[in-house]
């Protein structure tokens, strides 16, 4: 790394510390149960944040990591791996960990339509349950392997998403997001009435196997026992960081600054030979590829699909996460994800209040911080590339 | 190498020889009884209009007279309710603003419209469109292709800003939005001049910028000029110091259609042109 010396001698330290610090902070969050606890953990958390900020070394330690991005890599992969460890037995915490993955995943493929090529997307939730279905019908009636079925999952979402291409494309702006929001809701009374899809019962999916390993069954090495979750946990880890290089190298090529200009001015693109439908085509069925596959495997995961789990109300959830993550960040939507995900979980009391609760924050930050959590940095095609 | 050198010089060393050349050159654009109405509006009446190869051609008038229709139209943001436009040989009437563009034109906007929150090297990018690889393949899997394609327009890019300001080629990666006017303008420039256009049309440059900052504009874009051999330039202005400078011809618009053309000092001295500004009866 003799690219940064130049200017920043980005010491690794504080943002190891910072790691090692975060990984704890998430066991003890997940792991403690009451109220008064978890509410003071959470008071620590947001202290430590805005003491760490303040006094510089949030953003020293980013510049670190941003430098040094494999790295960067390898400690979030590890930490995860830390955290599935230490809840090895934990149906419960591993189930929230497994619902945490897979929003990201989910939010991948939303901000590839939204932050980057600007088309709104309030079906979100929709092209998740294509993918459960999908994989609730394929699992059950045919013997295509699980593997394939996940890529089935995110394939039908993208190939029903089509249907929508010609609205989307002609409108812009809002009128686009107002198309979805009528698919959203016509994709929902469709399955209800639906008696081959199970009507508002839903359908049984079958738990995924691959090379005669089963997922369902407990893990068991020696006299340490893990938690069948594990097994998905692991697979959906596999997914998510092959996800994520995908974004991030679409990000930082040629395509990620196409999306953009169109995102930002689509006349002044147009003027300079982009052609508009190709790219807005492009992220839209690629933003829902990855949604239907978190979709496939969350059915999977859960075991059964029905039309409540995937209401407009969800895909309002998934929207708000990358608005709070900020737009076009993709660090931004694993923690907003985490935010979102975790904290009513934890917290019983504002867990009735949590739709009113998110609308509040998308509201604040979109009045006091409208960039989100974390902005969006200025595009660079190789982290740490310097002109010679 | 040498006679070209000595052409150049020779060019620059007299414009009456200068304009002399550009005569015999190919017609590079021409419009041809180009109207553009909006409902009852008359934008553009008729519009007759040629432009050689090499050549740089001041359209002036006062403000709604149709200018920018006029680049609208050509670039294919407006269709044209009648007439054509041929560029290079081809019909380009009602092409699609892709297509162009693809042609060889390339434009700034009476209105900067960088894209804000990108650096200035994605700015640029923006306008070398045609040139980058477009497949998905190539720009997700093959990243070492990709990374070679990336250095190589870098360099482009960053010789090209150079050449309108050293300080701002050091800084390719800032964001566009914390630059002032001038560099915002010298990079909306460099973002049409990337992809090599055989036709540049430049919509108020001048537009927020003082004297100074517009006279050091009109050199850079001069040298750029000397440097692309063949590049035709239309350039829409108010500001009569920067016609009279750099144009070799200039043509006049009121109510969209063409009252007078020439020489800057054969069109100040028109008495329909004066009328047209100062509005003496």
């Amino acid at each position: 790394m003799n690219s940064g010396e130049k200017q920043t001698p980005a010491t690794l330290w504080p943002a190891l510390a910072g790691t090692a610090l975060t990984i704890v902070y998430v066991i003890l969050l997940l792991k403690v149960e009451s109220q008064t606890e978890v509410i003071g953990l959470l008071v620590v958390g947001a202290l430590a944040i805005l003491a760490t900020s303040w006094s510089g070394h949030l953003a020293r330690a980013g510049q670190a990591l941003t430098h040094h991005e494999s790295i960067l890599h390898l400690l979030v992969i590890f930490g995860a791996l830390v955290i599935i460890g230490f809840f090895r037995e934990d149906h419960f915490t591993l189930l929230l960990l497994t619902t945490v993955m897979l929003y990201v995943l989910a939010t991948l493929g939303l901000n590839l339509q939204f932050g980057y090529a600007g088309v709104l997307n309030f079906a979100g939730a929709s092209f998740f349950g294509i993918g459960g279905y999908t994989a609730a019908v394929l699992g059950a009636h045919t013997p295509v392997p699980d593997l394939l079925i996940i890529l089935a999952g995110g394939v039908m979402a993208a190939l029903i998403g089509s249907i929508l291409l010609l609205p989307v494309l002609r409108t812009r702006g809002h009128y686009a997001a107002v198309v979805t929001i009528a698919f959203a809701l016509l994709f929902k009374v469709f399955l209800e009435v639906n008696d081959i899809l199970g009507g508002p019962q839903g359908l049984q999916v079958p738990g995924m196997e691959m090379f005669g390993w089963k997922f369902n069954n407990n893990i068991e090495i020696g006299a340490l026992e893990l938690s069948f979750y594990v097994n998905y946990l692991i697979v959906i880890l596999l997914v998510l960081i092959a996800a994520f290089a995908l974004v991030r190298r679409l990000e930082r090529s040629w395509v990620g600054l196409n999306l953009d200009a169109l995102r930002l001015d689509e006349t002044a693109a147009t003027c300079f030979g982009l052609n508009i439908v190709r790219w807005k085509v492009t992220a839209f069925l690629l933003g829902n590829f990855l949604i239907g596959i978190a979709g496939a495997l969350s059915g999977m995961v859960i075991g059964f699909v029905a039309p409540t789990s995937f209401t407009f109300a969800d895909s309002l959830i998934l929207v708000s996460i990358v608005l709070l993550g900020g737009i076009g960040n993709v660090w931004g939507l694993v923690l907003a994800t985490a935010i979102v995900v975790i904290i009513p979980e934890k917290l019983q009391a504002i867990q009735e209040y949590r739709f009113l609760l998110y609308a509040a924050m998308v509201m604040l930050m979109l009045l006091f911080r409208p960039e989100g959590l974390l902005p969006r940095p200025v595009r660079h095609y190789f982290p740490g590339w310097r002109p010679k | 190498m040498n006679a070209a050198r000595k052409t150049k010089r020779a060019r620059a060393g007299s414009p009456a020889a200068a304009r002399k050349k550009k005569a015999e050159a190919a017609v590079m654009m021409s419009a041809e009884k180009l109207t553009k109405r909006f409902g009852g509006v008359v934008a553009l009446d008729s519009l007759e209009l040629e432009l050689r190869q090499g050549e740089i051609l001041g359209l002036i008038g006062p403000n709604g007279s149709g200018k920018t229709t006029f680049f609208n139209v050509v670039t294919g943001i407006y269709p044209a309710n009648d007439g054509h436009v041929r560029f290079d040989g081809a019909d380009i009437t009602n092409a699609s603003p892709q297509s162009v563009y693809h042609a060889g034109i390339a434009r700034t906007f009476q209105r900067s419209r960088l894209s804000l929150p990108l650096s200035i090297f994605d700015n640029i990018m923006i306008g070398n469109h045609a040139r980058l690889n477009q497949g998905l393949w190539f720009n997700l899997i093959s990243r070492a292709a990709f990374k070679q394609e990336f250095e190589e327009s870098f360099e482009t890019a960053r010789e090209l800003v150079h050449i309108f300001d050293a300080p701002l080629a050091d800084r390719m990666f800032d964001p566009v939005a914390g630059l002032p006017m001038i560099d915002r303008r010298r990079i909306e420039i460099c973002r049409a001049l990337i992809s090599q256009p055989k036709l540049l049309l430049l919509d108020e440059p001048s537009a927020g910028m003082t004297h100074e900052e517009t006279a050091q504009l009109m050199d850079d874009i001069l040298e750029v000029r000397g440097r692309m051999e063949g590049l035709s330039i239309i350039i829409v202005e108010h500001e009569m110091g920067v016609i009279e400078r750099i144009t070799e011809r200039c043509v006049v618009l009121n109510f969209g259609r063409k009252i007078a053309e020439g020489t800057f000092k054969q069109i100040s001295n028109d008495r329909e042109v004066q009328e047209a500004y100062l509005g003496i009866e």
